[in-house]
């Protein structure tokens, strides 16, 4: 909506800038807590992380393409698998899906000013980039992790592994857990309290509750990784024996616990892909998306993902009663899942699709979801995934999820979202030519996995002899993986081209249906001059509301331009029930992440006595960060 | 609606200047056939793919169920595959059409999410579910104990395989002969970390794990040598822990395993004699047991038949006499980490070792 130029809605609008405007350059940036700039300081981090995820990757496939490669050390193999791994889910996927695009869209599309908690968002940020930072510095010193990212017992204890590399990866993924928890809790305090007037939760667009159900499940599974993670600590340095066998451990107990976090969080991967998904969707297909049905498939996903765990464990000798029962909840995933892909497809099939770039990813991104989910299917029945487990059947089914279900959908919302958050148009050619190199690399990439596991190649193998017949396979995979390589250039290309040269795209170019749409392109600092009011679920389709939202302006309802403020509303029907004062800009976030990284330095390199010191600093700033609480008015 | 749709027309006219066109849009149908064509024909390849370790290449009942359930399972999930694709290509189909409606009714979509996405799955599944995982699974399932006519331990190392027969007089590593048509007790632990022992064409894997023994059926169909390898990550040489399963005529397994009880054959040469001295006395009979000797190490492969085997160090290299000499001088080259040092000899001390070992048939 272009802010109406008449001279009190000016005014208005004017008091808005001033009151929402921040530091410029550097210290604005470090002192930030406008959730857009926030979003986009996850965006460039994560997107930096996922380069040199990639990286590995082709070092990687680049040692694997032929037999007995000596490209590679095995040490530096099993460094590279291990950072991959870590890399693409704790420093990429998780920080672009909720930290970058949760951040940056969903209080837009909720029609709020911000984040609930504005600074606890900044220190989310602060604390992610730093355990990523921790993360790589033991790449840089050669002492990464190498125990694989699930880091299994015994191999990851001090007799096996001795070093800090371990230390890393567990200090550094407890340090993570603490901004992933903390922009969590912030998702779910934002979409239940902050939706505009009218949007009661049947109304909130199914990326929220994507990134509702993520959130939870971020919650309950995380606790589950540090417990396990703080355990290894434990046992690596100070002498307890939470796995050893011989003191009364068990190395299975590593196994529950970490797969207890690690099955949700394979649906904390995807679900915020299926939000994009359903963002898109409907908006090139022209139709509105099956609601109540698609938004309760999302919840049930997250919720029956923690039901499936020990399905990671069918090769264990865990008793046959156990195993059925785990492989009865992970057939039930495949429900929620298969109402999502028919909604999709249906809604496409049945809508008036615009096959631009955006939808032209989703499709794509369904077509790998499937195949993911369906070789997913096959894991639920025991007896053949006690076949395939570990091999590359294995690799080649969660790597169509991660990155056909998870990735793709990210790049199309890249695609998608890029005009609102630059104001600029991409090159519509250019972003179907990145399409198809993603698309078909992809494939190349991850298809032949399936065959080679099935002919018997284990996963996480730095090397392979030539008479297994392997080698065309791996081959073909390599190529794939720089096909892939070239289409995701050709998308960062396209995008810094654009973002300088592209056309101006104004503030709603695809005709969006959701309140992200309603607002300028990029949208300012307090995102709406006026709060929208909602009557539906794709309330930028209802011209009426947005007329009479530009005519509240004018009147001065709803504008709250006296302060730093945003409506709260109440958690199911979103009737308002007061005005929030918000927190300005702070430097304390990031004192707080410093001090807490340095405590964790400390934990790394067994300084306990100061790292008892960062401690202490640690809660300092924090009392400091609350000296300065904005005034009850 | 239609002033909706006029909305909407200035983008497409600015930014997507015409490209409609009857060949381009039979090309990309083709594609979709083409590649539809190509992902039928690639799994088959698969059955006829790779000999050694392939996992659609049974040789035991247990494997071929495995297989069955793998067949009809990627029957079921190609036509799964197939209607999601349909819907997806009728919307291709149907792309840019300014005369369909904007918005519509949720009505018919419910019905056919609910239909195709709830009724068809649970049906579907739950058949596989009480096919694979109440039936099938019983075939291989652990063996009850006492049902099988054998039981053969195999402890895992890092990274090599020790497998102990009954009675604990046979001891040998990496290569496992057991006789054909017979149901073999596999009792798996390891000795360090986890590990899990797998052989593609004969059942699924199981799990080597501290504090734990794990069953699993061997019951091959037919003689034969059965490669298998290593499928938990353990460590550096994790890509170097391969075995061979070898199901032999009831007769040759008989000799060979009275063979593999005998202590080790004296030398029989002077060399070979000056060989065995060098081994007693370098620091080879710490880590490796020669039966019969005074080489009695355990971390290593007991060596005690070790010509009768067909490669060395877990399948690293095979068993000839330049290739044993190579390993003997620099095991690190051949496989990094691995426990044993290299050792720097004179020709004619390393000969006399080869010439050793190779006799301990």
């Amino acid at each position: 909506m272009a802010v109406t130029v008449r001279e009190p809605a000016r005014q208005r609008v004017d008091r808005l800038e001033r009151i929402w405007a921040e530091p410029r350059g550097v210290f604005g940036w470090l002192t930030t807590t406008d959730h857009k700039r926030i979003g986009l300081l996850y965006f460039f981090t994560a997107l930096a992380f996922f380069g040199a995820g990639g990286i590995e990757a082709l070092l990687m496939r680049a040692q694997l393409s032929e037999p007995n490669e000596k490209l590679l050390s095995p040490e530096t193999y099993d460094q590279l698998m291990t950072m991959h791994g870590v890399t693409m889910i704790f420093l990429f996927v998780i920080p672009m899906t909720t930290g970058a695009f949760g951040n940056y869209l969903v209080p837009l599309m909720i029609g709020a000013r911000d984040m609930a908690f504005p600074r606890m968002n900044a220190l989310s940020y602060w604390l992610f980039l730093a355990s990523g930072l921790f993360m790589y510095y033991s790449v840089f010193t050669h002492a990464a992790p190498n125990a694989g990212w699930f880091d299994y017992v015994p191999l990851a204890l001090n007799q096996f592994s001795p070093g800090r590399n371990i230390d890393f990866y567990a200090l550094g993924l407890i340090f993570n857990g603490i901004a992933s928890t903390a922009t969590a809790i912030n998702l779910i305090a934002t979409t239940f309290k902050l939706r505009a007037p009218g949007m009661s939760m049947n109304r909130m667009p199914l990326f929220c509750f994507a990134i509702l159900a993520v959130s939870l499940s971020l919650i309950f599974a995380l606790p589950s990784l540090t417990a396990d993670l703080v355990f290894l600590e434990l046992q690596r340095n100070l002498g307890f024996h939470f796995f050893d066998v011989a003191n009364g451990g068990d190395p299975l107990l590593w196994q529950h616990l970490f797969w207890l976090f690690g099955h949700p969080e394979v649906y904390i991967i995807i679900l915020p892909a299926f939000g994009i998904a359903t963002s898109i969707i409907p908006t090139f297909a022209r139709r509105k998306m099956i609601f109540p049905l698609v938004a309760l498939a999302e919840l049930l996903v997250a919720f029956i993902g923690f039901g499936v765990w020990a399905h990671r464990m069918f090769a264990t000798g865990l008793p046959t009663i156990t195993l059925v029962f785990f492989a009865a909840a992970s057939m039930m995933v495949v429900i929620p899942s298969a109402i999502q892909i028919f909604a999709w497809t249906v809604t496409v099939a049945l809508g008036r699709p615009e096959f631009r770039t955006p939808l032209l990813f989703i499709g794509g991104f369904i077509l790998l979801f499937v195949i993911g989910g369906l070789s997913g299917i096959m894991f639920a029945a025991i007896p053949f995934d006690q076949a395939t487990t570990d091999t590359y059947f294995v690799v080649a089914h969660f790597h169509f999820i991660i990155f056909g279900a998870a990735v793709f959908p990210i790049l199309g919302g890249f695609y998608y979202w890029f005009p609102k958050i630059t104001g600029r148009l991409y090159h519509e050619g250019l972003g179907k030519l990145s399409f198809w190199l993603t698309f078909l690399g992809t494939a190349l990439t991850f298809f032949p996995m399936h065959i080679l596991g099935l002919i018997g190649m284990p996963r996480r193998v730095y090397t392979y002899p030539s008479s297994l017949g392997w080698g065309p396979y791996n081959l073909s995979e390599t190529v794939g993986a720089f096909i892939l390589t070239a289409g995701l250039l050709v998308i960062f290309g396209n995008l810094v081209w654009s973002r300088f040269r592209g056309p101006p795209a104004g503030p709603d170019p695809w005709h969006g249906g959701t309140l992200e749409w309603a607002t300028t392109s990029p949208p300012p600092p307090y995102n709406f001059p006026v709060i929208p009011v909602v009557t539906s679920a794709y309330p930028n389709w209802d011209r009426d509301d947005r007329r009479a939202d530009a005519g509240r302006l004018e009147r001065g309802e709803l504008v709250l331009d006296e302060g730093h403020e945003t409506p709260a509303s109440t958690v199911v029907d979103a009737v308002p029930d007061e005005v929030v004062e918000m927190p300005g800009e702070s430097p304390w976030p990031l004192a707080v992440a410093l001090c807490t990284a340095l405590l964790f330095v400390m934990l790394l390199t067994r300084h306990y006595a100061v790292a008892g010191i960062f401690a202490a600093m640690t809660l300092l700033a924090v009392a400091a960060w609350h000296s300065q609480e904005p005034q009850e008015q | 609606m239609r002033e909706v749709r006029k909305e909407i027309r200035p983008n497409r006219a600015v930014f997507e200047p015409g490209e409609r066109g009857g060949l381009r849009r039979s090309l990309v149908r083709a594609g979709w056939i083409a590649t539809g064509a190509a992902a039928a024909l690639v799994f088959p390849a698969a059955a006829w793919a790779g000999d050694d370790q392939n996992a659609l290449h049974p040789a035991s009942k247990q494997e071929h169920s495995i297989s069955v359930l793998w067949w009809v399972m990627l029957a079921g999930c190609s036509i799964g595959f197939c209607v999601v694709a349909t819907l997806l290509l009728l919307g291709w189909v149907r792309r840019n059409r300014d005369s369909l409606p904007f918005g519509g009714g949720d009505r018919a979509g419910t019905a056919i999410v609910v239909g195709l996405g709830v009724f068809v799955p649970i049906v579907v599944l739950s058949s596989l579910f009480v096919w694979s995982d109440l039936f099938l699974i019983r075939t291989t399932e652990a063996p009850a104990a006492n049902s099988t006519r054998m039981s053969i331990q195999v402890i895992g190392h890092d990274w090599w395989w020790e497998v102990r027969y009954p009675g604990g007089r046979a001891v040998t590593a990496n290569e496992i002969h057991i006789p054909v048509r017979t149901r073999v007790d596999v009792a798996g632990t390891t000795a360090d970390v986890i590990h899990s022992f797998w052989v593609p064409e004969l059942n699924r894997k199981a799990d080597l794990i501290p504090g734990r023994v794990n069953h699993l059926l061997l019951d091959a169909d037919r003689p034969g040598e059965y490669r298998g390898q290593c499928a938990e990550f353990c460590g550096q040489q994790h890509a170097h822990m391969a075995m061979y399963v070898f199901a032999d005529p009831p007769d040759v397994f008989r000799r060979w395993l009275a063979n593999e009880e005998r202590p080790a054959r004296q030398p029989a040469t002077a060399q070979a004699r000056e060989g065995q001295h060098l081994f007693l006395s370098l620091p080879c009979s710490g880590c490796h047991m020669i039966r019969g000797t005074s080489a009695d190490g355990t971390i290593g492969p007991d060596l005690t038949h070790l010509a009768t085997r067909k490669t060395l160090a877990a399948l690293t290299l095979p068993n000839h006499p330049p290739d044993l000499a190579r390993w003997i001088e620099d095991p690190q080259r051949y496989k990094p980490g691995s426990k044993m040092p290299g050792f720097s000899l004179t020709s004619r001390e390393r000969d006399a070792l080869v010439a050793y070992l190779e006799g301990l048939k």
